[in-house]
Parts: C-alpha cells; structure tokens; sequence
C-alpha cells in the first residue's frame, strides 16, 4: 500500500489539530479506548463538544495551555492508501518543530481561518513548504461555520495565495477546501452547506494524491553511513559500503566516482542484508562491494561516473534560522549533509529574505525563524547539488560545536 | 528488476541503525523479548550483514516477565553470539535504592528506569536503541527519531532538536545519551506483518493459549503465578487468551483471543477497536503517565 506523508501548518489556533482529530474521527481511525478517553476529557473540562485536538496534544504542557508546541505523528489509513500525519504547532516561536514535521512530507495542509484571512503565518508557512519544495498544498479554509459558510470569505482567501503563489514562483500544486474541521465539513463527507464549492474533500483529495518519496530525483547518491568488513572465515576480504541511494537508480557493473577522492570504480554486487540484487532503486538502504579496492569512509559520496555533482570551498546557501542565538559573521559551525561533517564559518550574511516574498534586505546576523541568504568557508570541499535536482545533496543542518543543538536548516540554490 | 522494492519503513530502520552504529562509540540495544524489539533485531541483522550486530543487547530484568520471554531472549541472543547484559531490578531493591510498589496495582514498571539509568552509566553507553513507536501513545507521538536525554536520564520535551530529513544529529556533551528509535514510523500492524513475513519467531505468549486468569477492571489478567495481586473474591478461570503486548505481568493485560498463528493475529489486529496500549495498564494510571515516565529515563 502508498505511503503518504502529510504535515499541518497554519496559524496557532486555526485549526490544525481539530482537524487531525477529525479526520481520525470520520475515518474511523479512532478505537474505543482512545474516543472514551477524549469524550471524558472533553466532559471534564465542561466543553459540549468532543475536543479532537485531545487525540494529537501528547504533552502536558500542550493540553494545559490548548496549544501544539512539538510535532506528533499520527497514523491511519484508508483501503487505498496508509497516511502518516505530522500535525505541527502554529507558534513562531515553535517554527523549528513545524520545519521538522514538514521537511519529510510529500503534502501539506496549510489552514486559515475563515473569519482572519491570510495573516503572517499563513505567509511563513507558504514560504517554508516553498522552500522545502513540498509538491502538493492543500489550503484549507477552516471555521466557515463562523462566517455562515460565506462564499465571498473563501475567494478573499483563494485569491490572496494565489497571488502569493505567482509572487513566489511557485511550481507547486495548490488546491483550496472550505472546512469546518468541529463540524465535519468537507473533510471526510461532503457539507450540504457549502452548495457553491464542487471540489473534493480535504480525504478525497488525499486519495487522489499520488504518493512518492520525497527523493524522488533523477540522480543516484549514495552517501557512505559505514564501512562494512567482517573479517570472518567466510567474508575474509568483504568490504561493503553501506548507505541509503537517494535519487535515481544503481545497477551492478555501473561506473563509478567516489568522492572526494575523484577515483574511479565499477559496481561489483549490490547487497540488501544477505541477497544480491542487480539493480538498486532510490529509497532502499544497500551495501555495495567494488570492483578493485580503494580507501573509501563514511561521508564519501558515491555517484555515478557521469552524474558528477558540483564542488566548492565556498557554500552559498538559503539559510533557515532555527536556534535562540543569533546567526553571525565569523562563528563556526559544523555543516552535517547526509553522512559528511565539515567544519565551516560563516562568511557573510547576504540578505534576511522576508517571508511574503516581498523581497530581500541587508542584514549582519539572522535571528530565530528568520530566512536568509548566508555564504560559508569551507574547512573542506563539499561536493553538492542544488536542492532542486537532489534534496539529500543540496540540503544540510547546521550543528552549534558549543551546543551541540542543530541550529538551522540549509537550501543549497 | 522490481524486487528490490522492499518495505520503505525497512530500509529507513537500517538507514537509523547505521547512523547510530556510525555516531556513537558505545551504543547498545535494550531488548525486552517483546515483538517491538524482535523486530529490531531482524533488522539490525540485515543492516549489518555479513558482519555481526556490532552492539551488545541490554535487557533490564524486572522479575516479573514472562517466563517464555526469558527463555526467548536466551536462545535467540546464543544464536546470534551477541553479547547479552541483564541488570535486575531487584538488585536495586534489595540495596534499597528503590521502593517496591504495594497494593492491587503494584508494578515494577516504574522501578526498571533507575536501573536503566544505573546501567547506562556503569557501561558508558551512550546511545541506546529502542523499539518505541510513535503510534503507540501520544507522548511517544512526539519524540524525535535521535532523542537526546541529559545524565539524569530526562527527556526535555519542550526543547527538542530540530530534525530534518534524514539527518540524525548525534553529537553530544560527556554524560548525556541518546535514545535511538529505528521503527518511530511502524504503526503496530506494520510490525506484525513484517514478522509475517520475514517469518521471525517470537515468544508463544503472543498467540491464543489457554491460560489461568480472572478479571479486574474489564481487563484479563494472569493468574498462572504470583506476581500479580489478586484479591480472594477475584475468581480464577480458564480462558483462551494471548498478549498484545508484552511488558511485565504486572502490567500487562491479556486479551481474548484464537489467533494461534500470525496471520490471525494479523487479522485479529487489523480488525480491533481496541489500541495496543489499551491493555497496558501503566499508560492507565493517568493521561501522562507515559510522559512524566519518559521525564525521568524510560523509554
């Protein structure tokens, strides 16, 4: 069965996690033990309705003050397909954890409320899923219980991000639903009250989206995560480079180029765990065996001889901002993009980009949940693509060496 | 050639444990016997193949498990010439460290995370893999794939580390560790038909037996020996039952059931209105049990 991974975004209260818990609720995803609790919650806490948002708010602190801070993962499925939900918070302080939810989904849900129209969150959302390259967005204009399921409410808001789609460029494929996510409008069934809209259900639009990894590109990567030699009787000269192929496929007999080195091999077996296959496709985790021995270790690249990626000393890169101290010329950070770690310093800050695609201004240092164009100085040559062409080798995190914390995310243009 | 289409899920859990075998110096694989981390075995065999599972399994002993959970984590650990380290829970009691529970819902549960902790520091791991899944309960709902817990064990819920992609960050300070979970997207069916089809044996508690219990609470609960507290107006009967999940005796409820193969079980679990955890009584105690669990080191 497809797999499709899906994230929220949108606005602190607009939503998001009524509407996970609606969905859940409608599709029967619910079972019994997890619908009383809610129902007992709900009637404890004197509310009339049953409070969804009770079945994702994990934490403590997230049910004390009725707000999402981290994201969770929620499963259910359909007879034709099997979903995983990333309900993300709507907090700009909390950015960083709707980044996570939303940089392995393949859709998101972006929700407005009907009664506010587009606000600066809607705006930072958009541009994240735009930056991530996210291919399917689904706006769903929730709450149009409140707004009498007014027609003229839900243009405003389709018109507004269409525009801002056009503005950004955008390639991606945006489509609008009406909800009330309370009351089930147009999430799983089809309202009688909104007779003007002929579209889909948020779920029928799911079902009609097709589910494909996020590493969907045409050329093979295959990072090295680790050398694998068991020096036992029978395996006595085995030497596997094993690593997740991103991108395109691997077949036996391929040249090869590994990197950094720039030497030159072929495909001898393809391994996954004790059968040899001839060809590999992206997304599987594998162990390949060269044709002559050559001095490969974890962080080499291996790509094919002639799908060469680009090189460079000098990174420049769209730069989210994810950490409370701020992002300034001169610090050292390490840069982790796949399996390679390489020590590099911030060059200059280029420009704070503003998140309604407006444009760019000067900035010396980016802050937390700011976007920005940085270049860096390699201690190393990092060999790359952009992100469009490979997402594995054309994104990085980078690393706080004082911290430890992983204190923001990189696009490489 | 379409045969190398294996299960997303799988090659992700190799992807993870690889990562953590490449990261850390000491980690190690805490092993319960239950399907979760049965499961985690299998594939840290395939990830690893044809060399041996480069960690050691840690089991930390209740005294209250099954006894065919026991004899399980024996025989499959001497098949695979992994090393096998038990720390027991009531070495702590007896030192009085910990507290034993008392009264008809006394558990070790509780108790296993001092020893858990007790062990992490005596062998200087510092990342421990686990078989927790998201699907399982809602604080686990939120934990992050590398989850990073000080030297006091604690999970800072409200502060954890932006993950992205694939990119598992595994750096940390001298005396904290990292809880490693390879199978966080596996939803419980998931699991199940994975063991139905790489045919991996697991304990016979897992199928429809016939078993010695009574009833407490709407729930079914082992009578076969004297762990759990039974009260004398508690009846004793004879039913046809299997476990869901596999904790301790203490903890862990049975359910009614005739799936004495796995693709009953399978069957019997695509069906259930009822959760896994349903039958896991130390989620019951309070809507956060698990959490404030998680705050002080369990898993």
């Amino acid at each position: 069965m497809e797999v499709l991974k899906i994230a929220t975004a949108g606005s602190v209260d607009d939503g998001k996690s009524t509407l996970i818990g609606r969905i859940l609720y409608d599709t029967r995803s619910l079972t019994d033990d997890k619908l009383e609790a809610i129902e007992r919650t709900s009637k404890q806490k004197g509310f009339d309705y049953l409070d969804f948002s009770l079945a994702t708010d994990g934490l403590v602190a997230e049910r004390e003050q009725g707000i999402t801070i981290d994201v969770a993962h929620i499963y259910f499925s359909t007879a034709k397909k099997s979903y995983i939900i990333a309900d993300t918070p709507g907090h700009v302080e909390y950015t960083r954890n709707m980044v996570t939810g939303a940089s392995t989904s393949q859709a998101a849900i972006i929700l407005v409320d009907a009664r506010n129209g587009v606000i600066e969150q809607t705006y930072r959302h958009f541009f994240i899923n735009n930056l991530l390259k996210v291919k399917d967005i689904i706006v769903a204009v929730n709450k149009m219980d409140l707004v009498d399921f007014a027609q003229d409410k839900f243009e405003a808001i389709k018109t507004e991000i269409t525009a801002l789609a056009e503005r950004a460029g955008s390639t991606q494929n945006i489509t609008f639903i009406p909800v009330s996510a309370l009351q089930g409008d147009n999430v799983v069934d089809r309202s009688t009250k909104t007779p003007w809209y002929t579209g889909t259900t948020l779920l029928e639009h799911f079902e009609k989206l097709e589910a494909q990894d996020v590493y969907e590109e045409s050329v093979a990567r295959l990072p090295v995560q680790t050398v694998i030699r068991p020096k036992t009787d029978d395996f006595h000269d085995f030497r596997g480079y094993a690593g997740k192929l991103y991108g395109g496929s691997l077949a036996v007999g391929d040249e090869v180029t590994v990197l950094p080195s720039k030497t030159s091999s072929k495909i001898k077996d393809i391994y996954f765990f004790d059968k040899k296959y001839s060809v590999a496709e992206r997304g599987t985790s594998i162990n390949v065996t060269l044709e002559n021995d050559i001095n490969i270790s974890r962080g080499d690249i291996i790509v094919k001889a002639s799908e060469l990626p680009q090189e460079t000393k000098q990174l420049n890169a769209k730069v989210c901002w994810m950490d409370a101290t701020n992002l300034v010329v001169g610090k050292k950070y390490f840069i982790q993009q796949g399996a390679n770690v390489i020590a590099a310093k911030v060059a200059s800050i280029d420009a704070v980009i503003a998140t309604d695609f407006s444009g760019e201004t000067p900035a010396t240092e980016l802050k937390i949940n700011e976007i920005g164009k940085v270049s860096f100085k390699l201690a190393k040559t990092l060999f790359y693509d952009t992100y469009a062409v490979n997402k594995t080798t054309g994104s990085f995190v980078l690393i706080d060496p004082q911290t430890n914390n992983t204190s923001g995310a990189g696009f490489i243009q | 050639m379409n045969d190398l289409r294996v299960n997303t899920l799988e090659s992700e859990a190799i992807y993870i444990l690889r990562e953590v075998a490449a990261q850390f110096e000491k980690p190690v694989l805490l092993f319960s016997g239950g399907k979760d981390s049965i499961t985690l075995v299998r594939l840290a065999q395939k990830a690893f193949w044809p060399a041996k599972i480069p960690f050691p399994f840690l089991h930390v002993d209740t005294g209250h498990n099954f006894p065919e959970t026991i004899e399980f984590r024996d025989r499959l650990t001497k098949e695979l010439g992994v090393e096998l380290i038990v720390r027991n829970v009531q070495d702590n009691i007896d030192a009085g460290k910990v507290v034993e529970e008392t009264g008809k819902y006394a558990s070790r549960n509780m108790l296993q995370t001092e020893t858990l902790l007790d062990a992490i520091e005596e062998f200087g791991f510092d990342a421990c893999i686990g078989g927790a899944r998201r699907d399982e309960e809602k604080a686990r709902a939120k934990e992050r794939i590398f989850s990073v817990r000080s030297d006091f064990g604690e999970w800072d819920e409200k502060n954890q580390r932006p993950e992205l992609f694939d990119l598992l960050n595994g750096k940390i300070e001298l005396g904290q560790n990292v809880r490693c979970f390879p199978i966080s997207n596996w939803t419980e069916l998931d699991v199940w038909s994975y063991i139905e089809r790489e045919e991996i044996e697991i304990p016979s508690i897992y199928f429809a037996h016939k078993r010695k219990v009574f009833l407490r609470d709407g729930m079914i609960w082992s009578a076969e020996d004297d762990v759990v507290f039974r009260a004398e107006d508690e009846e004793v009967k004879e039913m046809m039952v299997r476990f869901r999940t596999v904790g301790d005796m203490s903890c862990t409820a049975a359910v009614l059931s005739d799936a004495v193969s796995i693709s009953k079980v399978v069957e019997e679990i695509r069906d259930s209105s009822i959760s896994e955890r349903g039958a896991r009584i130390d989620d019951k105690r309070s809507e956060a049990a698990m959490e404030k669990r998680k705050q002080q080191g369990y898993f």
